[in-house]
């Protein structure tokens, strides 16, 4: 299915286009100068803890909202003169917002009635869309009558069925449980390759954020830290805001020893061996640095290493038995304590580590991520 | 015999059936049966209905006359309908004025709207009749609103507004429109405001969000209100004896002079027990959607 008709503008500008978007209550900076582009046929999250200014920019977006300063662009148009209700623009909410006096039928067709779009032409398509969420056999029912996991279908076709230019998902799956959250994403993916449709997605949780996105935009205090795929994301947090709020990380604060344009070397007064690292870092010689490893990039083993550097010694203080994994707290001689987990390769391992164990802990120099931020 | 377990629960539902059944039911059924008795000179003014002869034989006499006599002159007709009217007229204007002002209640912030409240209930602190009364003093030809035009020079002859179906309207929309702002505000305020966001976010436009949402959501309120107003503004006996015209008369008017003037009860009665009966089709179309919106909550 075709997006729309509209003309597309030249390849060189982005699809969504935020300019220098402020959005001030009163003192307080909801968003503070925020600039992003968002490509066409994307799905880019905005990722961040709550009240970090996220849902104020997606209703901005929306229109429910108007930017305290900065520009908003769509395909070119500048949205800031276009009331919501004029807005290519359809948001699937948080609560859903399905009207409860309606059936789904009427909820979904409600959006084409206001186009006065032909009676026929809003039951074909109606009935299309239902069909892409799979909800044709409940057509009748009321909203309260359906389940979350088929409201929030209902939710979806109903912002779908306009064929917006750009979908906005506030928590898409924030209410549905656990079991329906995994298989719901997949569909959601699916849907978004059929239609093509940009989608804007807005959570606080990552792991959310991680399956959906083709990009994500962390953003901490109203302003954005960090935009990158998830990968990017994850494995080069630029900040150490993003080190930590993104999955779990083992941080160090640290000062130079060794600068070279292809590595540095890093002391960290937690650890007994210095941290290499296989990437250079523009830093002033006597900056204060952050190192972040991830728990699964650690390796626990029982004999010293070989290496004079990226290694530690500690003591096994709790493991927690996950099923796929295993999850290792050790305290290091420091008092520090460092995450660790492990993949549950086989079901006896043959490396078996007990509470109270002394254990030496290393891992490669491709690992740890460096930064001033 | 779930009863029996729960004495509190028998009372709760048996002390309200009681007073039913003693102030409503019963009154109820002596109107009736005057309603089909003949009137006589006498102390009560109507022939028994039920007589044990000598030979203790019981007859029973039922008078439809009364009933007759209201289809057979037409000021018992017209006076209906100039009640039903009035009362309908009445209902839609509260609904007019009355609506805005529960919206905007509704949707005000939390700490002044029970102030707003206040302010809607407070006329109830003064009585009822004088708060009737003291608008004859602002309508009346030499009133205070006449002598301000007057003296604004936007009229030149006062406008005469007391003792009309105008000045009927004007009190009860004033001492009902109460009745018909609480119920819609207690639906209003439960109103979703993220559904008239939806409602914008598809297309429609804020009245058509009104039209489409809003409204249709706020029904029962609506119904609950129209028939807070309505009905006692059919029987209404104070304001259009103070206010009305004196040839117009609404059914409450008839009703009292037909017992206090004509003292001739079993008429009254019969016009009692069909102003009841009128009353009886909205109160059970009341009853069926409430049944209906109940059904489709559980």
């Amino acid at each position: 299915m075709n997006v729309s008709g509209v003309t597309t503008q030249g390849s060189s500008t982005a699809y969504v286009q935020i300019e220098n978007v402020s959005k001030r209550f009163g003192d307080f900076a909801a968003v503070n100068n925020v600039s992003l582009n968002i490509e066409r046929g994307e799905i880019f999250c905005l990722l961040g803890a709550s009240g970090c200014g996220k849902t104020t920019l997606l209703r901005m977006l929306a229109g429910f909202e108007t930017p305290s300063s900065g520009r908003l662009l769509l395909d070119g148009q500048d949205l800031a003169a276009v009331p919501p209700y004029r807005r290519p623009v359809n948001m699937m909410f948080q609560s859903y917002a399905l009207f409860p006096h309606m059936s789904v039928e009427r909820n979904v067709a409600f959006g084409l009635e206001q186009e006065r779009v032909a009676g026929s032409e809003i039951r074909r398509r109606v009935g299309e869309i239902l069909e892409i969420v799979r909800m044709t056999d409940l057509l009748k029912r009321k909203p309260h009558q359906l389940s979350g996991g088929q409201r929030q279908r209902v939710a979806l076709a109903r912002a779908l069925v306009k064929r917006p230019k750009l979908l906005l998902l506030d928590e898409p799956l924030g209410a549905l449980d656990r079991k329906l959250r995994e298989h719901t994403q997949f569909e959601l993916l699916n849907i978004q390759k059929q239609l093509g449709v940009t989608f804007v997605v807005v959570t606080h949780d990552q792991e959310e954020a991680m399956t959906l996105a083709s990009r994500i935009g962390v953003m901490n205090l109203g302003e954005i830290v960090q935009v990158g795929t998830p990968r990017q994301i994850y494995e080069f947090p630029q900040t150490r805001y993003v080190a930590d709020f993104i999955g779990s990380v083992n941080l160090f604060e640290g000062s130079l020893i060794e600068d070279e344009p292809d590595y540095v070397r890093v002391g960290c007064a937690d650890l007994p061996a210095p941290v290499l690292i296989d990437h250079g870092i523009s830093a002033p010689p006597q900056a204060k640095l952050w190192i972040a490893v991830r728990p699964e990039k650690i390796a626990v083993h029982r004999e010293p290493p070989s290496t004079a550097d990226n290694w530690a010694q500690g003591v096994v203080r709790e493991i927690a038995y996950l099923g796929d994994l295993s999850l290792f707290l050790i305290r290091l001689e420091s008092g520090r304590e460092v995450r660790v987990t492990l993949a549950n390769n086989s079901r006896k391992p043959e490396e078996h580590f007990t509470r109270e164990m002394p254990v030496f802990l290393t891992w490669d120099a491709a690992s740890p991520v460096v930064g001033t931020g | 015999m779930r009863w029996q377990h729960h004495p509190g629960r028998l009372a709760s539902i048996g002390v309200p059936m009681v007073w039913l059944l003693l102030l409503f039911l019963l009154p109820f059924l002596i109107v009736l049966k005057i309603s089909f008795s003949e009137g006589i000179l006498a102390m009560p003014p109507f022939a028994p209905m039920f007589e044990w002869s000598r030979e203790w034989v019981l007859t029973i006499r039922m008078h439809l006359a009364n009933y007759r006599f209201l289809f057979t002159d037409a000021l018992y007709a017209d006076a209906f309908l100039y009640s039903v009217r009035v009362a309908a007229v009445s209902t839609a204007l509260c609904l007019a004025i009355g609506f805005p002002m529960a919206l905007g209640i509704a949707r005000a912030a939390p700490a002044r709207r029970s102030i707003l409240l206040m302010l809607v209930i407070l006329p109830f602190w003064t009585s009822f009749l004088l708060r009737v009364y003291a608008w004859i003093g602002l309508l009346k030809d030499d009133g205070l609103i006449n002598n301000l035009l007057l003296w604004l020079h936007l009229i030149r002859d006062p406008i005469h507004m007391v003792n009309t179906t105008f000045s009927v309207y004007v009190g009860i929309v004033y001492s009902y429109l109460p009745f018909m702002i609480l119920p819609l505000y207690a639906n209003l305020e439960k109103h979703d405001p993220t559904l008239l966001e939806a409602a914008a976010d598809l297309g429609a436009s804020p009245w058509k969000a009104f039209i489409g949402i809003t409204w249709p959501q706020a029904m029962p309120g609506v119904i609950a209100g129209a028939m807070l107003v309505f009905i006692p503004a059919v029987g209404e006996y104070v304001i259009p004896t103070l206010l009305g015209s004196a040839n117009q008369l609404m059914i409450g008017r008839v009703l009292s002079d037909e017992f206090f003037a004509n003292r001739d009860w079993p008429v009254a009665s019969a016009v009692a027990i069909v102003m009841l009966l009128l009353l009886l089709a909205p109160i059970l179309i009341f009853q069926r959607y409430n049944q209906r919106e109940l059904e489709r909550g559980a």
